[in-house]
């Protein structure tokens, strides 16, 4: 049984279709990633989904039971949490913040001091309980937002673009811990997010969306591989991404384990380690005999699944036992006379995959 | 010269040897004013709070009036009391026209549009996603609105002391609905006015200098505590 389940979701505000979602279902521990440019209906969705937008047609169902019906939205709510892009910390102490959420059920002082603690430490943030949160940064003040929404425990978790104000380094480390707390806790997670990496490492599943639709819904792969259609593809980017093991390592070389067939990266990754390799078409080279001498790590034999002409280059979809994308010149094509279903050898570098931890 | 020092002089003696009625007149200003001030903060909080969290047709016609409301002129204010007050008035019955009561009465209607003006505007000046955040960490309505009211905090501090320091020099509502009755109704302002028209300056200055102190501790305690809350 999904935990959360969406149907027939619209809002309208002044005339305009502000969120048209048919349906939409998130499994029990799912992380599911929102993700599409600014203006989207990211934010409207998870604000609707969590019950604190008036204005909305459709029902939400939570374990079984349709919100404002038979589980009361009073209820409903003291069961979600909500982190939003900005950290809205209240003018008081970070232990008072995190504790904001338990107060609100009116839990033991005990109770709420260890959990505070708990979380602080979860976060990283064990020394800034006495902390003002007007002081802090925004990386502090972010991960005080978020040992906030931890705190109480929830079994539903929505994130609004959490990460999107910080600057790069900042970040990353957030993420990295966000990842491994998801982890830990198994919390079932919507984020939105207009970052395609962070959607690959964090989330499960993929929804691409676009005015207020869901134009496509699916494991990170299959949605960066496969788009529905262009805008999904332009959104997505128009790298291969390959799901993989690491397999073996030596002298800086790392051998990936994707699909049965073996990848060489660059990096340092622990043998059984999940990655994430994303290759770009350009990077991709054609030839029918590789020669010897190439400096390609990487060769693949396959076939040649379409060849779509985009103007200047050509881009030739293969399956080498996994799918893989490449842009050539009409001259190439032309040269090594391919066609739809000829077999080809695809060469890449090591150096020229862009690998994400999973 | 002469006359400006010898009040000077005369008015410290006055307030280092306690005068009795001097005190008096001091404290039963604090005690009206303050009360006025509970009552304005009550009503003007509340009222306030309801005005700035709800969308309403009219709002802004609302927001104007409580803002033109702050500017309210006392001895217009004075002026309707003692008519709603006067022993054939609506209210006359009450009897309460010439006492205390009258002048917390008409120091609550001058301090409530005040209190009630600054309170929408540090409520307006929320962001407005707070609002959902907090019902969002699962608060009922009523837990949510204490919160933002504890989030608003130091501007409500400042709309409490523009209250008070809004009636306890005000005079045109005091002399009027008070009528100035020597140890019952007599506050600071009304005392003042009294003692220099008699031409008896050094009362007069002593009692304005514990207005002005007066002043002075209530925004040294705001300062204070704002600063504090800023430094952290």
């Amino acid at each position: 049984m999904p935990i959360l389940e969406a149907k027939g979701l619209r809002v309208e505000r002044a005339g305009a279709q502000l969120l048209d979602v048919p349906h939409l279902k998130v499994d029990e521990g799912e992380v599911l990633a929102l993700i599409g440019p600014n203006g989207a209906g990211k934010s409207t969705l998870l604000v609707t989904l969590c019950h604190l937008f008036k204005y909305f047609s459709g029902a939400i169902v939570f374990k079984g039971k349709p919100v404002g019906d038979e589980l009361p939205v009073g209820q409903y709510r003291k069961r979600i949490s909500m982190v939003f892009q900005e950290p809205l910390l209240f003018n008081a102490t970070v232990f008072e913040n995190v504790a904001a959420g338990l107060r609100f059920r009116k839990l033991e002082r005990q109770e709420i001091k260890r959990s505070v603690k708990e979380n602080l430490e979860r976060f990283g943030i064990g020394h800034l309980g006495d902390r003002s949160a007007r002081t802090l940064s925004g990386g502090e003040a972010q991960r005080t937002s978020l040992a906030r929404a931890f705190a109480v425990k929830p079994d539903m978790l929505f994130l609004d673009e959490p990460f999107s104000a910080l600057d790069p380094p900042t970040r990353e480390s957030l993420i990295e811990d966000l990842e491994r707390i998801l982890e830990d806790s198994g919390t079932t997670t919507i984020f939105a997010t207009h970052d395609r990496i962070e959607a690959l490492r964090l989330s499960d599943r993929i929804a691409v969306m676009n005015r207020g639709r869901i134009l496509q819904i699916g494991a990170p792969d299959d949605v960066m591989n496969h788009p529905a259609d262009e805008f999904v593809a332009s959104f997505v980017g128009v790298e291969t991404i390959l799901k993989g093991k690491v397999a073996g390592k030596k002298m800086g070389i790392v051998t990936v384990s994707v699909s049965g067939r073996e990848v060489a990266v660059i990096g340092d990754y622990a043998i059984g380690e999940s990655l994430i390799l994303c290759i770009r078409p350009e990077n991709v080279t054609l030839s029918i005999n590789p020669s010897e001498t190439t400096s390609a790590r990487n060769t693949f034999r396959g076939t040649i699944e379409r060849i779509v002409p985009m103007g200047l280059f050509h881009k030739v979809e293969l399956d080498c036992g996994f799918p893989l994308v490449s842009y050539i010149t009409q001259d190439a094509v032309d040269a090594l006379s391919l066609c739809e279903g000829s077999d080809v050898a695809a060469s890449l570098k090591a150096t020229a995959i862009h690998v994400v931890r999973k | 010269m002469d006359l400006i020092l010898e009040g000077i002089k005369k008015a410290f003696l006055l307030l280092v040897t306690l005068d009795r009625e001097v005190l008096d007149i001091t404290l039963l200003s604090l005690k009206v004013s303050g009360l006025a001030t509970l009552i304005s903060v009550f009503i003007g909080v509340s009222i306030g709070t309801v005005i700035a969290l709800n969308e309403f047709p009219g709002k802004r016609a609302v927001v104007s009036l409580v803002n033109t409301g702050m500017g309210l002129p006392p001895v217009v204010v004075g002026l309707f009391v003692t008519i709603f007050l006067w022993r054939n008035g609506p209210f006359g019955f009450l009897g309460i026209l010439y006492t205390p009561l009258a002048i917390i009465i008409a120091q609550s209607i001058i301090a409530t549009p005040i209190v009630m003006g600054i309170t929408v505007a540090a409520m307006q000046q929320l962001p407005r996603k707070l609002r959902l955040q907090i019902l969002a960490l699962g608060a009922t309505r009523l837990q949510m609105v204490w919160t933002l009211i504890k989030e608003a905090r130091l501007s409500l501090l400042a709309a409490i002391m523009a209250g008070f320091g809004g009636v306890i020099s005000e005079i045109g509502a005091s002399i009027m609905v008070g009528g100035n009755i020597k140890g019952y109704s007599r506050v600071l302002t009304t005392a003042t006015v009294m003692e220099t028209s008699r031409g008896n300056f050094d009362v007069a200055i002593a009692l304005s200098i514990i207005l002005l102190l007066l002043a002075y501790f209530i925004n040294l305690i705001l300062t204070h505590v704002q600063q504090r809350e800023r430094k952290q």
